[in-house]
């Protein structure tokens, strides 16, 4: 589609109201679009479905570990077989364990959080009229519409869905004799995986190709917004990483279906001696955490970068350092690439190769650091508004300082020994990279919300989710470094049988009993989501932040193409916010000619 | 009807504070928005200072009430395992220092600085010295716990000493099984492929390898105090991981690629029951690595004893080779001088022709 046609159509949507085209049916208009921001909504109304499934999963663990002799007789109403009398069964458990892992990571906090920003906020902030190519954004989308469908599937075979963990180490998932998650649930799972590889790469080829050639006349790399350039990293480390797990998924594919060799070797199970020789199960591990490290960051880059531009919004203020945090976000980018083996540290790695890993591990902690302490000085001497997103944004630089020094625990080999694999790790990164994320993303949702359905989301209910959420999130996490530090294991079912980890039992009741209350939370935010969408509050200004970006130039509402007249011509970076006097310089105001350069 | 009142019950709260909610915002139309937003600003301002507050307070109670839960309090059983408690305990406190100096900088400055009509923000896009003193500092540090840490891990990963008890460790779902190599110090051949469930051979040990005869097959792990231990880690069919969280230990158990970690316990099974005040007290190997739908009981126990009562114990223990084929035990039949020879016939039978 040429900009001249985007332009046609973007200038009739202006004179005729509500009115569209002919040709924009239904169909096209809210199905198969092909506008950026429709496709944003896509992914945003999937990832939040994909979050309550998650979440709710999550919950019904939670039962199990909170109260390990309960019964809960509605439960097999609900579930049947796998909560035979009212007690989740222990492979029941383990499939949930591993569908809350695969569902937020992937689904929500990668499809659900870039799907929906970049989609969203590239084109709108970099001043163009759609992405590069709006026929592979679609099918970016229903790659993982299909993706979803599949996984879905899964949780209703017979043999129930993967429960080998969201990390799906071979042998497990590759024998249906070691667990049952690992039969037909296994293949959807890799299956689902495969198209979701498709749609990533298909949406991580079109940002980044978007963000280098589409931006606007005057919008130089460094008067990105930092959302931009956080997007820009995370595709680049989406495109460069994913195939390495696609290539993972069809080995094992292989070796479940076709009898091949490549992970298995000297396997007894279920009393029959396999064939199988001269694989190896680590060889699956390096294949898997090459993506699996660099997914930590496409997780949270995007946070990154919208608490970023959220904090120098409300705080009224430029984000300090902006090279600073352009260089930490790169050198953050590189360095993911070379951390992967510190998951693995306890696997019998060579001790040097693991030594080398320790290095570059904890080399992140540099960049990570300047990025907090520059978030705290955007801070300082501010004249801060605590609108929710903001709130959230705040929220985020907390809790990835929380998360993020337990991991120079964690990537500290030696003492890694210890930690590894013990609730100090579930801690670790919930915190980092599962609450951390969660609150940019909200921080993101609230603050865009206007310019995605040109309505607010309702005050009350957003302070409400936001204190209830971080509250909880801490009460939920906090306490299970301690579990962790006890040595206690993730991934049990029942702790009541060990000497050493049982008298965490009331604890572990009052973390269930919290992650109920934030969970209800969130539905709440989900009832205010939707409810908003009809019937909040109307925007009636162009630019309710007071944001200096391109996306408060274009009308309330845009059509497809953003811009009923020209795109607008960029002329500064974008947070000259208290600059000269002035609360704010929007990037398209001209230079003045007794301006002061910053 | 249990479950119906109590949908009924949240779904009425959630109306309420919907309600609530809704009520509020018209309330702020009619009061003027500009106003209302700065009552929100003064209230939020007031409760991030109030949640620093009880945050730091909630993070010491948390302490109080769970530290002497944790393994610290009782000390490393290992003697490896102290270097790792000290190794936390700097690490609790460099990091301990910057959560605290950086959680009461944000929320103090998100109080101090929040919206006020005669305040201006401070225009301060960037500052070198500044940066640079937060690249190097954080930098130094690391550098710090980086060397810490590494002289740490390749002592642990180093090679056992020589005098070290050698132990085999075998996972399998879902339980551990031990093998000793006997009073040749030597533990037999094993493949895979000699697996024999209704023979007991479930280690697949290579019987006609003279070295696996005196060998013992145990399901509990027995150590002498103050020896180093060595342990070989195998597993049969899935990743499994040996996790002996007193000793501050962990490595994985790998189908076809063994491994191996090594320690010294320092307190006997008797002398932790004291020092935990805990007449039940037993070490107890954790399977740390998902394994299948019983890798939460996959459970072992380790008796640490003195090194006479270990010797006791090993004595009590019946080789296995004797217990697969009771007519090759010495004690219920005359014995054969040319041991070899009357070993490998009926043994052949019993095994799988290789393939």
């Amino acid at each position: 589609m040429s900009t001249a046609t985007l332009h046609e159509t973007a200038h009739h949507e202006e004179h005729g109201g509500e009115h569209h085209e002919h040709h924009d049916t239904f169909i096209t208009k809210y199905v198969f679009s092909q506008d950026h921001k429709t496709i944003a909504k896509q992914f945003l109304v999937t990832g939040i479905i994909w979050a309550i499934i998650g979440g709710f999963f999550s919950v019904i663990f939670r039962l199990q570990l909170g109260n390990p002799t309960a019964t809960y007789p509605w439960l097999e109403d609900l579930l049947g077989h796998w909560a035979k009398g009212g007690k989740l069964q222990p492979e029941f458990y383990y499939a949930l364990v591993t569908m809350h892992g695969t569902i937020l990571v992937f689904f929500v906090l990668t499809a659900g959080l870039s799907g929906t920003f970049a989609n969203f906020l590239i084109p709108l902030q970099i001043g163009a009229r759609d992405m590069a190519s709006p026929m592979l954004n679609m099918l970016s989308y229903w790659f993982f519409f299909l993706a979803s469908i599949v996984m879905m599937s899964s949780l209703f075979v017979q043999t129930g869905p993967a429960s080998g963990g969201w990390t799906i180490y071979p042998p497990l998932s590759a024998l249906g004799d070691a667990s049952s998650g690992s039969k037909i649930g296994m293949d959807l799972w890799l299956v689902s995986m495969a198209l979701f590889v498709v749609s990533s790469l298909l949406g991580g080829l079109n940002y980044i190709t978007t963000i280098l050639n589409l931006r606007t006349k005057g919008m130089s790399m460094t008067r990105m917004p930092l959302t931009i350039w956080s997007l820009f990293f995370t595709a680049v480390l989406g495109v460069l990483s994913f195939p390495v797990l696609l290539s993972g998924a069809i080995l094992l594919l292989f070796d479940r279906n076709l009898g091949t060799s490549f992970f298995l070797s000297d396997i007894v199970v279920a009393g029959k001696i396999l064939p199988n020789e001269g694989g190896s199960a680590i060889l699956f591990q390096h294949l898997f955490w090459f993506l699996g490290h660099p997914e930590v960051y496409i997780i949270l880059l995007p946070a990154m970068g919208m608490s970023s531009e959220i904090l120098s919004v409300n705080s009224r203020k430029p984000i300090f350092g902006y090279m600073a945090m352009v260089g930490s976000l790169f050198a953050i980018t590189i360095l993911a690439f070379l951390v992967w083996a510190h998951h693995m540290f306890v696997t019998g790695l060579n001790p040097f190769l693991g030594s080398v890993f320790v290095l570059l591990t904890l080399l992140i902690a540099v960049p990570s650091a300047i990025k907090v302490f520059n978030w705290l000085t955007t801070l300082w001497k501010g004249n801060i508004r605590f609108t929710p997103g903001m709130l959230f944004a705040i929220g985020f630089v907390s809790l990835f300082i929380s998360g993020g020094l337990t991991g120079i625990f964690l990537g500290n080999s030696a003492l890694d020994i210890h930690l590894h694999d013990t609730y100090f790790v579930i801690a670790h990164f919930h915190i980092v990279m599962g609450v951390a994320s969660f609150f940019g993303m909200f921080a993101g949702v609230y603050h865009w919300y206007p310019k995605m359905f040109g309505r607010y989301l309702n005050n009350t209910l957003a302070y409400i989710h936001f204190w209830v959420t971080i509250v909880g999130a801490y009460l939920i996490f906090w306490p299970m470094h301690y579990e962790g530090l006890a040595g206690m294991p993730r991934r049990y079912y029942d702790f009541s049988n060990w000497e050493s980890f049982k008298n965490f039992g009331g604890l572990n009741e009052f973390i269930s009993i919290i992650a109920l209350i934030v969970f209800a939370v969130q539905i709440l935010f989900v009832i205010n989501f939707f409810y908003s969408i009809w019937k909040g509050r109307k925007v009636t200004t162009l630019n309710p932040w007071e944001a200096n970006t391109l996306e408060w130039t274009t009308p309330i509402r845009p059509g497809h193409g953003n811009w009923p007249g020209d795109i607008p011509e960029v002329h500064r970076w974008p947070y000259d916010y208290a600059k000269d006097g002035k609360d704010f310089i929007p990037q398209d105001v001209p230079v003045g000619a007794d301006e002061s350069k910053h | 009807m249990k479950e119906f009142y109590v949908i009924a019950i949240v779904v009425m709260i959630f109306v309420v504070i919907f309600q609530i909610a809704k009520a509020s915002e018209y309330v702020s139309v009619l009061k003027g928005e500009e106003k209302s937003r700065k009552q929100n600003n003064r209230i939020n301002g007031f409760l991030l200072i109030l949640f620093l507050i009880f945050g730091l307070y909630g993070a010491w109670y948390c302490n109080e009430l769970y530290y002497s839960k944790t393994l610290f309090p009782q000390g490393s059983a290992s003697v490896e395992g102290e270097k790792i408690d000290l190794m936390l305990y700097i690490t609790i406190g460099v990091t301990g220092l910057v959560f605290v100096i950086t959680q009461v900088l944000l929320f103090w400055f998100a109080f101090k600085y929040q919206e006020k009509d005669n305040r201006k923000a401070f225009y301060f896009p960037h500052n070198t010295k500044l940066e640079l003193l937060w690249t190097t500092v954080p930098a130094i540090f690391l550098t710090v716990l980086v060397v810490f840490g590494l002289k740490n891990w390749f002592v642990m990963t180093g090679d056992a000493p020589k005098d070290a008890v050698v132990v085999e460790i075998t996972g399998h779902q879902f339980a551990w099984d031990m093998r000793y190599p006997g009073k040749d110090g030597k533990l037999g051949k094993k493949s895979y492929k000699l697996y024999n469930q209704p023979l007991g051979n479930t280690l697949a040990v290579d019987f006609e390898d003279p070295e696996s005869w005196d060998d013992l097959h145990t399901t509990e792990m027995h150590l002498p105090v103050n020896r180093p231990v060595k342990l070989v880690i195998n597993a049969m069919d899935v990743i499994h991981d040996v996790g002996l969280s007193h000793f501050r230990m962990k490595m994985d158990a790998v189908p076809g690629i063994p491994t191996t970690m090594w320690f010294t316990p320092q307190y006997t099974t008797e002398q932790m029951k004291k020092r935990t005040n805990n007449p039940n007290f037993v070490y107890e190997i954790s399977c740390d690595q998902m394994c299948g739908k019983g890798h939460f009981s996959m459970r072992g126990v380790i008796v640490v004893e003195s090194e006479a009562d270990y010797n006791k114990w090993l004595a009590t223990q019946k080789p296995e080779y004797f217990t697969l084929y009771p007519n090759k035990d010495p004690e219920k039949q005359v014995p054969v001088t040319d041991t070899t020879a009357v070993g490998t016939a009926p043994i052949a039978q019993l095994m799988p022709k290789n393939p």
